[in-house]
């Protein structure tokens, strides 16, 4: 009732946005809406989660959608876990909205789709047929494609809005037929039917494939990830938050709903494949990102990575299941959904950040930018904050869901096959490389954009920006760390979510409140909270000690720089630099990256240059590969458009023929 | 209330044992140059020296810059307190598994290598990027040696290990050797040994992490060397706990017991301290580009001892 | 006699460390680094035939274990320094395929070996299993060193490991027949390769086996 009012406000929000489009307090009330709704729907989705089991789950049927089908709504455990995933983030993006909507290039087109896009979200997750699912999936797509496209007198936008097209329709066009075979013949196409619905192993191995790549393309996994560093960075700064940290979340969860609970009984191998999908992503994503040159474009790419880890957590769970181990099933899906929770929220912040600097110093360009953190010092430590839990640095949380994501990989060789024996090891190395590459690659972009010494004019006129957004910033990285400190509260809420998904309530404690051991009393155990208190015990003895015993005077003066300082400010590291020990190591064989330096002969003033080129193996070899096929193709058909009238009746009149013989055979 | 006392005498042995187990190595590597050296209790000395004097912090350097040898120095002394050294019953050693530790010390790192950025330097920067390209390979390797012990052991708690391998069921295991061997490798390079980085010298191309802290002086140098004097006692008391824990006192230990584990540790870091010295005088030290080579070399057999595993059948 | 236990573990060690300097074969990136591995691998093969020797009673394994240590692990290292210095060869490996890429594809191949060997030999004892994917993993990794090496004498080399390999597998074997006699045939061919590879290369480059072209090639005469 709530979230049905809730989501017709969206709507209205939206409507209300298109008719007075010219109103100049509009975008302020439209984003200050926009948080309201987004807060009631958290506060719903909180109450749902904490009364789990405790009442019915709320189901409504609306007379709207097909004919003989009618409108399912339903929000149980996982929905309402995931309405505060995504609603929360949208309450901040929303916050930092208010006082940022209104500058985007675009705002008047970007403001009446936000709520339109918030609905789309929302509708996928309350869904209880595939004809809502899909049609509030479409809804998401198609809203946040225009978002995209806000800018559309940027070249590099369309472009990027056009790929983000084609994909998101790939990803329907594979959708549509995983629902479409679990409904059967009959067209049982309500989500309780599916359920109870029994399929070939053929079919079952199809839906699974179908739905991995058609959630896998929105979520970004590799290879279908290529749209998603154009699309995510070309949309405004706190769309590109939602699109990042939330609607990848979306994807996650319509897997999670198809895989654990339309579908009971996915094989082992395809949590394998999943596995091993999702340890390339990782790589690869955090690979990418940590060359990149902007800003925007480096965060989208590590939600690849994000994603990657997700989904290893993912694969691990449906083998854990189909092995009959529930215990580490329900121990992978919570690590699982703690990096869900955990990358909403500081891919948000990070998000925001980058919009911060931007709204700031209109530039997103690392090398452009520098000594941030002086000058705004809000978005700076908030930045550094999420940049740390982005590394899985105790004690935020980010370490929490990939320390429970390692400890259900190291149980991974209770499936006694060779390949996850094999496999497992291979994952977990990938899964140690993506987060070590992932701490690299943030101390570069933190580093770069916030420390050092301003790299241009704008970077040094640089100043804070408005409260509003500063809190937006605020409250996620506070977050941050309370989801750090105490993970056996969240993995204890998370366990109630997934417990009617595979059976059992994972035990979150097993030696008491403040450890988080979640295997057996001795198999490795963490406390953030006795971290922490140990770390402040431990610095305020240090303090101590250091300003009793030693000289408390400080000097500025000057940078030593080894004796040889340099005024130019481009003789700092710069983002390219940084990264080149990686690149020359990782680079030249991934990406087939090329360094040139061209040096002037002795005498000649010319300026020595450095060129790096570097390309995508995916795009070059699978997608170009692709549009080349599609072309020839096109070729060939084209000629069809030449030909006289009676050809084209033959061939109309052959097609005829054709159908009626196959309606004749199967008759027989 | 046993177990906090231990904890409190622990926390405050693996700080007061570091620059001695510095000293030693200096020592030896002095000794085996040549030159007389200075006593082993030099580094204390320097220590108190340098906290003494007063901090030179560069015009353009951020708060990050003031605030970062704390949070190393604090990150490195929570990482060695939660390792066991003489015994395994202490109130912190639930709180932090292997995983734990290598998230610890990489907090302590990612401080490191932003503090070697705030400047706006070439040097700062060329060391925060070498660093972290160490790291990206180093970690990796360590967590693969961990994921090989948690297979046997059935534990990435290093408490639960030692018990493990006190326990006998381990035996001559080739996964053991590899993984020791691999363990070894990382060690030395997250402490900038010899081959990977020279600790001894300030002004050459090739240095990693003193290019980092090129900038600090005063207290803010004597917070990141005891730092580094630490994280080097920590490895070899990971290293001594894993594969070596004969003589790690337990929870029915009685006070002989307490005492035979802290001479076990003490004897047994000694003599690494030495080898150390002994392996940095035999060794010269690599061009960076071959530490992918020799950190991907620690991967693999860190990987290998996990494959091993499956033909002993120990999983 | 030792225990079985004992015997087991020691048997695994031996093996494991000639599958180590195989890999550290792959590692190297000179060429008297890379003779001087091969001589510490051919001493482990020693080691392993003689172990075997004592534990399963064979006296004739320690002919086998002779051969390794004095002719592999002595003998033909010396002369290949010998013959590399004499020739002012490069002293550096040149690779196909990189070191890192090499080594990752030999830990591949230690797993797809362990793989295939262990249904295969469901039946044997442990011991038996154990060495056979040793010895597999040690030959294929000489055999991914001849692919991936591009002197001659790396090659060699890699042939050479690729043959403690099987040495290794027919010392492992418990009654496995003309032990000795095979490795004496192994070894004689590998010398007749070597030497037929040497006089080779130095036609191939100088036309001639006059010493004179080499100095001026080296520089040293103008």
């Amino acid at each position: 009732m709530i979230i049905g009012s809730v989501l017709g406000a969206f709507l209205l929000l939206g409507l209300l946005g298109i008719i007075f489009n010219r109103l100049p307090q509009l975008h302020a009330l439209v984003y200050a809406g926009c948080m309201v709704l987004c807060a009631i729907l958290v506060g719903d989705g909180v109450y749902h989660v904490l009364h789990a089991g405790r009442e019915e789950i709320p189901a409504v049927v609306l007379p709207f959608g097909l004919p003989w089908l009618k409108a399912h709504f339903r929000l149980d455990n996982l929905s309402a876990f995931f309405l505060v995933v995504i609603n929360f983030p949208g309450a901040l993006t929303s916050l930092f909205g208010i006082g940022y909507g209104a500058h985007v290039p675009g705002a008047r087109r970007v403001t009446p789709l936000y709520p339109l896009f918030l609905f789309g979200m929302n509708g996928v997750l309350i869904a209880d047929d595939a004809f809502v699912f899909l049609v509030s999936w479409e809804f998401m797509s198609l809203s946040s494609w225009l978002l995209v496209l806000a800018d559309h007198t940027n070249a590099e936008a369309r472009k990027a809005a056009m790929v983000y097209l084609v994909m998101a329709a790939f990803g329907t066009f594979c959708l549509l037929p995983a629902f479409g075979l679990m409904a059967g013949h009959d067209g049982a196409y309500g989500f309780a039917q599916m359920r109870l619905a029994h399929l070939t192993p053929l079919a079952g191995g199809l839906v699974v494939l179908l739905a991995l790549i058609g959630a896998g393309s929105k979520a970004g996994l590799v290879p279908l990830h290529v749209w998603l560093p154009l699309a995510h960075p070309a949309a405004p700064s706190h769309v590109s938050a939602l699109m990042s940290g939330v609607m990848t979340k979306v994807a996650v969860y319509g897997l999670i709903r198809i895989l654990f609970d339309l579908r009971g009984d996915i094989s082992w191998k395809w949590g394998f494949v999943i596995m091993v999908v999702g340890a390339l992503t990782a790589v690869m994503g955090v690979l990418y990102a940590m060359f990149q040159r902007d800003l925007k474009t480096l965060l989208a790419y590590s939600t690849v990575e994000n994603v990657g880890i997700i989904f290893i957590a993912l694969g691990l769970a449906a083998a854990f299941r189909d092995h009959g181990a529930m215990t580490l099933s329900a121990l992978a899906l919570v690590a699982a959904l703690y990096h869900v929770v955990n990358h909403a929220l500081f891919k948000t912040l990070l998000f925001l950040g980058s919009g911060a600097v931007l709204a700031s110093t209109g530039e997103r360009r690392l090398d452009r930018l520098g000594g941030l953190l002086n000058r705004m010092p809000v978005t700076g430590l908030t930045f550094l904050i999420g940049a740390a839990a982005i590394s899985a640095l105790p004690p935020l949380n980010g370490f929490v869901s990939e320390w429970l994501i390692f400890q259900s990989l190291f149980q991974g060789p209770t499936v006694a096959h060779w390949a996850m024996r094999f496999g497992v090891p291979v994952v977990g190395v990938a899964m140690a490389l993506a987060a070590a590459f992932a701490g690299t690659c943030f101390v570069r972009a933190a580093g770069i954009v916030f420390l050092g010494r301003p790299r241009s004019p704008e970077a040094t006129a640089a100043v804070e920006v408005p409260l509003s957004m500063q809190l937006a910033m605020a409250i996620p990285a506070v977050l941050c760390l309370g989801l750090g400190v105490f993970p056996v509260m969240v993995t204890a809420g998370i366990a109630t979510v997934i417990e009617p998904l595979v059976g059992v309530q994972m035990p979150a404690a097993l030696l008491g409140w403040p450890w988080l051991s979640p295997v057996s009393p001795t198999a490795g155990s963490y406390s953030a909270t006795m971290v922490l208190l140990t770390a402040i015990g431990l610095t305020l003895t240090t303090v101590l000690v250091v300003h009793h015993w030693g000289s408390r005077r400080v000097r500025r003066a000057p940078a030593w720089d080894c004796g040889h300082p340099e005024q130019i400010v481009n003789a700092q590291y710069s983002a390219d630099s940084f990264a080149q020990p990686l690149r020359r190591v990782f680079g030249s064989v991934a990406f087939g990256a090329e360094e040139t330096v061209e040096m002037p002969s002795p005498g000649d003033l010319a300026p020595a240059r450095f060129t790096l080129r570097m390309i995508d193996p995916v795009w070059d070899g699978l997608y170009a590969a692709l549009l080349w096929l599609v072309n020839a193709i096109a070729d060939r058909v084209n000629r069809l458009q030449f030909l006289t009238i009676r050809r084209y009746l033959l061939l109309m009149f052959a097609t005829l023929i054709v159908l009626l013989l196959v309606v004749a055979v199967r008759q027989q | 209330m046993t177990a906090l006392l231990f904890g409190i005498i622990h926390t405050w042995l693996v700080v007061g044992f570091a620059p001695l187990i510095t000293g030693v190595v200096r020592l030896t590597k002095a000794r085996l140059q040549g030159r007389r050296g200075a006593t082993v209790l030099q580094p204390y000395r320097d220590l108190w020296r340098l906290l003494k004097k007063e901090s030179v912090v560069a015009d353009s350097a951020s708060w990050m810059f003031r605030l970062a040898p704390y949070g190393i120095f604090v990150a490195v002394w929570l990482a060695a307190t939660t390792m066991p050294t003489f015994t395994t019953y202490m109130i912190l050693t639930p709180a932090a598994d292997l995983i734990a530790l290598v998230a610890l010390l990489a907090t302590a790192r990612f401080f490191t290598a932003l503090a070697g950025l705030d400047v706006g330097t070439a040097f700062g920067g060329l060391g925060a990027s070498r660093e972290m390209f160490v790291a990206s390979i180093a970690e990796p390797a360590m967590l693969t040696v961990t994921f090989s012990l948690s297979l046997v052991a059935h534990t990435t708690s290093p408490a639960a290990i030692a018990n493990f391998v006190l326990g006998g069921h381990v035996g001559l295991q080739v996964s053991f050797g590899l993984a020791l061997g691999a363990l070894v490798m990382v060690a030395i390079a997250e402490n900038g040994r010899i081959p990977i980085d020279n600790p001894a010298t300030h002004l050459e191309l090739t240095m990693v992490h003193e290019a980092m802290v090129l900038e600090y002086s005063g207290r803010h140098l004597a917070l990141l060397e005891a730092a580094g004097m630490t994280r080097l006692l920590l490895y070899m008391s990971v290293i001594v706990c894993l594969f070596f824990p004969w003589g790690l006192a337990g929870p029915e230990s009685g006070p002989g017991g307490l005492l035979i584990g802290l001479f076990a540790w003490l004897g047994k870091v000694l003599v690494m301290a030495v080898g150390l010295g002994l392996f940095e005088s035999l060794i010269a030290k690599m061009r960076v580009f071959r530490v992918a080579d020799f950190l991907g070399g620690a991967l693999l057999l860190a990987l290998l001892a996990t494959i091993f595993l499956y033909v002993a059948e120990a999983v | 006699m030792p225990t079985t236990q004992m015997a087991y573990d020691t048997a695994h060690l031996i093996g494991a460390t000639v599958l180590m300097m195989g890999f550290a074969l792959l590692y190297q990136r000179r060429v008297t680094a890379v003779i001087r591995t091969y001589s510490f691998q051919a001493m482990a093969l020693a080691a392993a035939a003689a172990w075997q020797a004592y534990v399963q009673e064979a006296p004739h394994l320690y002919v086998t274990a002779l051969i390794a240590l004095v002719f592999k692990g002595v003998i033909v290292p010396l002369a290949l320094t010998w013959l590399v210095k004499r020739l002012g060869m490069h002293r550096t490996v040149e690779t196909a395929l990189g070191i890192g890429p090499t080594m990752i594809a030999g830990v591949g191949l230690v797993a797809l070996s362990i793989v295939l060997v262990l249904p295969v030999t469901a039946g044997a004892t442990s011991m038996t299993r154990e060495n056979l994917a040793l010895a597999m993993s040690v030959l294929l990794l000489g055999l991914l060193m001849m692919i991936t090496r591009r002197n001659a004498v790396t090659q060699v080399v890699g042939f050479m490991a690729l043959e403690n390999g099987l040495i290794l597998a027919a010392v492992g074997a418990r009654g496995m027949p003309f032990v000795v006699e095979i490795s004496i045939a192994f070894s004689v061919l590998v010398a007749m390769i070597l030497f037929g590879i040497f006089f080779f290369r130095i036609r191939e480059r100088f036309d001639s086996l006059d010493l004179a072209y080499l100095e001026t090639f080296r520089g040293e005469r103008q």
